[in-house]
């Protein structure tokens, strides 16, 4: 049985139309990178599902369950256990990176502050910044940012991961150290829905490929195949237009 | 200069008339700190109000913004005037310090409604957005994230209007609360030459006001400051 | 003891608390425009003036700005004619609003200036311009344009200033009301009533700036 199911999901955007009727399922253990061109719904579907854009129509269901996002109660349940990643990191600034991987699970889930403080001094480390721990995010990079947001959403030990673009906003050479964390997460079986345009890195790491296009999925199917030999035409043209980096 | 002033000046120069002066300004102070600190809650509430979503609040927040739009743009003697008949309607004796201090809280509430509604303002969306997602509730995002920064863009403009009703609460004078304005009249009724009791009046409220502005200035320097350094 | 509230008494006295509404708005224009010229002159002697100017324009705004114009307008009503010079209250009350408004003014005016982009200075330069037309067609657009808003807020906060001119005996909107006030000892009413006038009138003005603003100058403002 699927983790997640979305059906025919519709949501408009200052009177415009940006998801016409999305359908996906997401299992457990599923890596879904979703690609496209830049305004095709990808990021919309993220910010729909975790409740920051009221959808207008369709069903999304959690185990079985069906969230109703106008219910405040289905929300909050719903955000215990989806997690994103935003692009532009969005951490709390007038916190540190600890403080920023400490304050929901203390102040929000009200766990015990020492547990959760040696659990977040593992997760920076384990994204590579227990030295920088203490600093806030003006201090940082952006990739180092990037790095403290994922782990930020780690720390509410989400089921399923949403990772909206987040190397876009970074430069060239700080984009590897967030990859790699993002593969870590893949191999130690972390079920994530990844929006990227990091084509070769989408190839290597998902265990499925969505493509969207003007609000819906024209396409999808296994990395491999997807980029080998796309179906229809809308991907073809996409995938033909894509610069593979040499990695 | 008038003759006669020089002469007045030793018999103006007395303890009694400057403990009066000095008591009659620690009013003027006290009046502008009720003001102040009536205006940052009150103020605060309705900026916080305003930024609340949902049908059941917008009634409320209706009206908070009526009442910051309108009492921005009554002058502070009418307000005075209004709240000093209205508590004479009821037929309390109310003490013409509270009168006062109703009027300037009533107009400090509205001005610094607006302050506070910039400074949350300054804090960008993401920062709402990023706590929303984390479950934090509509408080919890205030209390933990949003003040925290806001704070510092708050605190200069909110000192500047301190200091502005340091000078506009002369007009209390015009009901008879014994603030600094009102003490200089009192001496310029007793006979003291115009220049002496307005002019002392004058620099009381300069040796008040211009320290406080000098530390404002630096306040917004060390405020401005980014956190870590 | 319940007091009623009746308006009835009053209305018929709104036509002369109009009348005063538009004597506030002139006096504030009259001190206003006044302010602008000592604000210009002041701005331009601290900034392009020899030291010891600038340290006078200095003081002149530090203390006009650090002191309340109710005071500094009894000072001039009692002190003056003790030196021989006598004004009428709303000549009084003129000099010490327009003096008032020219410390605030040299400080916004100064600001104005400051903010003239040395970069369009350069290239008014490189093509050409006189000095003249660099004025005219460079900086007095750019400081027009940066200082709308702020001028425009200064003049509504003038209209509401213009209300303690009532002290003194001046017939404007609260001098009115005051009038009324001792005729119909419906204190309440009254000065409800003048409040509103004061929303409404500083609601026209807001209003008639943007416009202005807008149509000649380009500069958009917030309306409310």
């Amino acid at each position: 049985m699927p983790d997640l199911a979305i059906a025919d999901l519709h949501a408009a955007y200052a009177g415009r139309t940006v998801l016409g009727g999305v359908s996906l399922n997401v299992a457990s253990g599923d890596v879904v990178g979703m690609i496209g061109p830049s305004g095709s719904g990808k990021s919309t579907l993220l910010r729909v599902l975790v409740g920051l854009l009221p959808p207008v129509s369709g069903l999304v269901t959690l185990d079985g369950a069906t969230v109703d996002y106008r219910r405040k109660a289905d929300v909050r349940a719903l955000r215990d256990r989806l997690a994103i990643v935003f692009q532009q990191y969005n951490l709390f600034q007038n916190m540190t990176a600890l403080e920023n991987v400490m304050v929901a699970p203390v102040r929000i889930r009200g766990r015990p502050r020492t547990e959760v403080r040696a659990e977040a001094i593992d997760l920076l480390s384990r994204v590579g910044l227990s030295e920088r721990m203490n600093a806030y995010p003006d201090q940082l990079s952006g990739g180092q940012q990037q790095r403290v947001a994922i782990a930020r959403a780690l720390a509410l030990k989400p089921e399923i991961l949403l990772l909206d673009e987040v190397t876009s906003a970074l430069d060239p050479e700080l984009v590897g150290d967030v990859l790699d964390v993002i593969r870590g997460l893949a191999a130690a079986g972390m079920t994530m829905l990844i929006v990227s345009h990091e084509m070769s890195f989408i190839r290597d790491v998902a265990s499925r490929v969505v493509m969207m296009a003007d609000g819906s999925i024209v396409e999808e199917g296994r990395p491999a195949e997807f980029f080998r030999e796309p179906q229809t035409e809308r991907a073809r043209a996409f995938v033909g237009r894509i610069r593979w980096h040499r990695d | 200069m008038p003759h006669g002033v020089i002469e007045q000046i030793p018999r103006f120069l007395t303890w009694y008339n400057a403990a009066f002066l000095l008591r009659a300004a620690s009013f003027t102070l006290a009046l502008s700190a009720v003001g102040s600190v009536v205006g940052i809650l009150a103020g605060g509430a309705i900026a916080v109000l305003r930024r609340t979503r949902g049908w059941a609040l917008a009634p409320l927040r209706g009206l908070g913004t009526l009442y910051v739009e309108l009492f921005r743009r009554i002058p502070f003697l009418v307000t005075l005037l209004l709240v000093f008949y209205a508590t004479q309607l009821g037929g309390y004796d109310m003490p013409l310090f509270a009168i006062g201090a109703i009027a300037v809280s009533l107009i400090s509430t509205a001005y610094l409604a607006e302050i506070v509604r910039a400074g949350l303002a300054s804090v960008h969306p993401n920062q709402w957005h990023s706590a929303a997602v984390a479950n934090f509730s509509f408080m919890q995002t205030l209390r933990l994230v949003v003040i925290p920064q806001a704070w510092s863009v708050v605190l200069p403009p909110a000192f500047g209007f301190f200091i502005m009703f340091l000078k506009d609460t002369a007009l209390a004078s015009q009901v008879g609360v014994v603030e600094l304005t009102y003490a200089g009249k009192t001496l310029n009724n007793r006979g003291f030459a115009p220049v002496l009791t307005f002019g002392a009046v004058l620099l009381l409220y300069f040796a008040m006001s211009y320290p406080l502005t000098l530390l404002g200035r630096r306040l917004e320097v060390l405020v401005a400051r980014p956190r870590h350094r | 003891m319940t007091y009623t509230l009746q308006f009835g008494q009053v209305t018929r006295y709104l036509p002369f608390l109009a009348e005063g509404g538009l004597i506030s708005l002139a006096l504030a224009f009259l001190a206003f425009a006044g302010g602008m010229v000592l604000g210009l002159l002041g701005a331009m002697g601290r900034t392009f003036g020899p030291r010891a100017v600038q340290r006078g324009v200095q003081a002149y705004v530090v203390f006009f700005t650090n002191t309340p114009q109710l005071v500094q307008i009894y000072f001039l009503f009692f002190v003056l004619p003790e030196a021989g010079i006598l004004l009428s209250p709303f000549q009084a009350v003129l000099l010490g609003m327009t003096l008032n408004a020219g410390a605030y003014l040299t400080e916004i005016q100064r600001a104005g200036f400051a903010t003239v982009p040395r970069g369009e200075l350069d290239a008014a330069e490189t093509l050409g311009m006189s000095l003249t037309q660099s004025v005219r067609l460079v900086i007095l657009p750019h400081v027009v344009k940066t200082l709308y808003a702020p001028l425009s807020n200064q003049y509504i906060i003038m209209v509401l200033g213009t209300s303690m001119a009532a002290v003194f005996g001046v017939e404007e909107l609260t001098g009115r009301a005051f009038s009324v006030n001792a005729e119909t000892f419906r204190s309440v009413e009254v000065f409800s009533i003048v409040g509103a006038m004061y929303i409404v009138l500083t609601l026209i003005a807001t209003l008639a700036l943007s416009v202005v603003g807008r149509l000649m100058f380009r500069v958009r403002m917030p309306t409310l």
